[in-house]
């Protein structure tokens, strides 16, 4: 795991589902296939709302028109992110833009087990919902052995809660290099 | 101290004697089931991890359903077919549901199959599994979509996994659960002619959010429970990921057992909840004192009664998918459309082939389902996801528009069946039918005749 991560934020509200990460639409695309498998980074959070996507304001795009990655590092968003459908797309379309980690108040959990068994993006959870703070294109950073998010644009911090149990798979580097070191596989 | 059938059922699969809400546990997988949309994937985490001549762990245990995006002229869709039967020629997969009638290389939205009776494509995984014997009680089922937990209606463990997952399961059986915290959900009282579990179903998840039981597992009891056939059971299992569940389950009885063993040889075993076993949360609800209830857009949380929307005007009733498209789903509808006519397009979408030949089998009154339908007005369409999830462009019945729709199906998140402005409410099939014949939303209470007995066993 990286110990600092640091870039500008994207913030978008509660229950952001898989269809609004990832829609439907784009689904037929073979993440198998590296030629394919880009395509995710350039659709990615294409579903939600113009009024909620990039908030405060809102009516950012996560990636600008025609490019393939995003210029946003860190997701922020309120409750229940990545309800909905069991698509691994969503997080594969959020790392394939290049986002290295999501702060939100809570997960879906397939979308949080996808995120941390395919070593996608880091789930963090933080109670305070800094998505009612921090602002789409502030410059943040998460330090991961602290376990804070700093606002380094307006100074304001959070302390993110722990990994807890899944700390394990995160370290390994998702879950088959996890399953590798307990020797379940060669 | 007691243990809740799901916990009792995790724990077998571990092989410990008890277990308790939080453990992650490695788990023995007894059905993996994916599709064409998360298949390809899997597919080729199996292979990237294991090898490229890798053998799956037990050819019996995987079931592939190609489902999602079959009549569509997206080439992208036929080529995810082609890799899924190729994987299960190699693997020499005995349940593999082949579209037949898609022809490698042809162009455009393939032919629908001509006799649903002979096909070898089935339709929407999550009914095609229960009725081709993939469902057993005490069992724990893995699955490549959300609503996998569909088949805690058998009680059996079931819930939604990502293609990493789901490749790892492929090469070696098992994978890492955590164990949900059980929550109860008791059923009092007797069902009215027309309510249904739909409502039921939406009236839970209004009342706790679409977070409202997240990493939970839902465990549904009670009389009126009991009282409901196994399509209308499956309704309120489907739904549990909407408020957040890892799984629904409702213990296996005489009404499970019927069916199960009508379907599958197989043995298995039945588990039940202690009396004394731990629940987070526990709520009772009365059906008797229940209306008919409608999601709004956009959330499935957004409950209300039927009757207090009707200023609401539809474009579109949509009957269909693994939530609101099985047999009983359409006998339910069709009370409300014999002899009557839709005043806005209505797409009828029957769940599987089996469905479909259902509605030539099936009867209310004189005159068969399909009869009822066609002489009302309906667009029937192939057995598949179709709409439900929106899909590619050219989907039947898709929202291509920012229109408002009704709709049996289990989400109405911004732009789940299509443009991203079209207002979805869910509702059960007889809310949406009588909606279909006012053009707007209505209470099905003035459509249904009271000694009809709908969606019970």
């Amino acid at each position: 795991m990286e110990k600092k991560i640091r870039g500008k934020a994207f913030v978008v509200g509660d229950h952001v589902d898989t269809d609004q990460i990832i829609p439907a639409e784009y689904l037929s695309y073979n993440p198998a296939d590296p030629a394919e498998r880009k395509y995710f980074g350039r659709y990615a959070m294409s579903g939600v709302p113009a009024p909620a996507s990039g908030l405060p304001k809102g009516n950012v795009p996560f990636v600008a028109q025609g490019q393939w990655t995003s210029e946003f590092t860190v997701l922020v968003a309120g409750r229940n992110f990545g309800c909905g459908s069991s698509r691994e797309h969503a997080p594969l379309a959020l790392a394939e833009a290049g986002c290295k980690a999501v702060v939100a108040v809570g997960y879906a959990r397939i979308f949080y087990r996808n995120s941390i068994n395919g070593a996608y993006v880091l789930p963090f959870e933080c109670e305070a919902d800094p998505a009612k703070h921090v602002r789409t294109g502030d410059e943040v950073e998460i330090d991961t052995a602290a376990g804070t998010l700093t606002d380094l644009t307006t100074g304001e911090s959070w302390t993110l809660a722990g990994l807890g149990s899944v700390a394990g798979i995160i370290d390994a580097g998702g879950l088959f290099d996890y399953a590798r070191k307990a020797g379940m596989l060669k | 101290m007691g243990m809740t059938i799901t916990e009792k059922i995790l724990a077998k699969h571990a092989g410990r004697a008890t277990v308790a809400p939080g453990e992650n546990l490695w788990c023995d997988v007894d059905v993996l089931m994916t599709h064409d949309v998360c298949g390809p994937g899997t597919i080729g985490v199996f292979h990237e991890h294991f090898g490229a001549d890798a053998k799956v762990f037990d050819p019996a245990k995987v079931v592939v359903v190609p489902d999602h995006y079959i009549f569509t002229a997206d080439t992208k869709a036929h080529r995810n077919i082609e890799i899924l039967r190729e994987f299960a020629a190699r693997q020499k997969l005995p349940y593999y549901y082949d579209p037949d009638f898609m022809t490698a290389g042809v162009a455009g939205i393939p032919k629908a199959y001509r006799d649903a009776a002979t096909t070898a494509y089935r339709g929407v995984c999550h009914v095609a599994l229960p009725q081709n014997g993939h469902t057993r009680p005490g069992e724990l089922l893995l699955g490549t979509d959300s609503h996998t937990c569909t088949r805690g209606a058998f009680g059996e463990f079931a819930t939604g996994i990502g293609n990493t997952e789901a490749g790892f399961v492929l090469g070696t059986g098992k994978l890492w659960l955590k164990v949900p915290a059980s929550m109860k959900f008791e059923f009092t009282g007797t069902m009215p002619p027309w309510l249904m579990a739909k409502d039921l179903i939406l009236h839970v998840i209004g009342a706790i959010g679409v977070d409202g039981a997240t990493y939970a597992a839902m465990e549904f009891t009670g009389p009126a429970i009991s009282s409901l056939n196994m399509d209308e059971r499956c309704t309120i299992c489907n739904m549990a990921i909407e408020a957040g569940g890892k799984s629904g389950i409702i213990a296996a009885d005489a009404v499970t057992l019927a069916f199960v063993r009508s379907r599958t040889d197989k043995p298995f075993q039945t588990f039940t909840s202690d009396a004394d076993a731990t629940y987070a949360k526990a709520m009772t609800f009365d059906v008797s004192k229940l209306s008919p209830t409608v999601a709004c857009p956009h959330s499935p949380d957004k409950a209300a009664n039927a009757a207090d929307l009707g200023g609401v005007k539809l474009h579109r009733s949509y009957i269909g998918s693994c939530t609101g498209g099985k047999t009983t789903d359409f006998i339910a509808a069709a009370t409300v459309l014999a002899g009557r006519k839709v005043a806005i397009p209505t797409f009828i979408v029957p769940a599987t082939v089996e469905v479909d030949r259902d509605l030539d089998r099936c009867k209310v009154g004189p005159q068969t389902l399909r009869a009822i339908f066609q002489a009302a007005g309906c667009t029937i369409g192939p057995a598949s996801c179709a709409a439900c999830l929106g899909g590619p462009v050219d989907t039947f019945g898709r929202a291509n528009e920012p229109i408002h729709v009704i709709s049996t199906t289990n989400r109405n998140f911004p732009g789940r069946m299509g443009h991203k402005d079209a207002h979805v409410y869910l509702a059960s099939p007889l809310t949406a039918a009588a909606s279909a014949v006012a053009g707007k939303i209505v209470d099905p209470r003035g459509y249904v005749k009271a000694d009809r007995a709908i969606g019970l066993a």
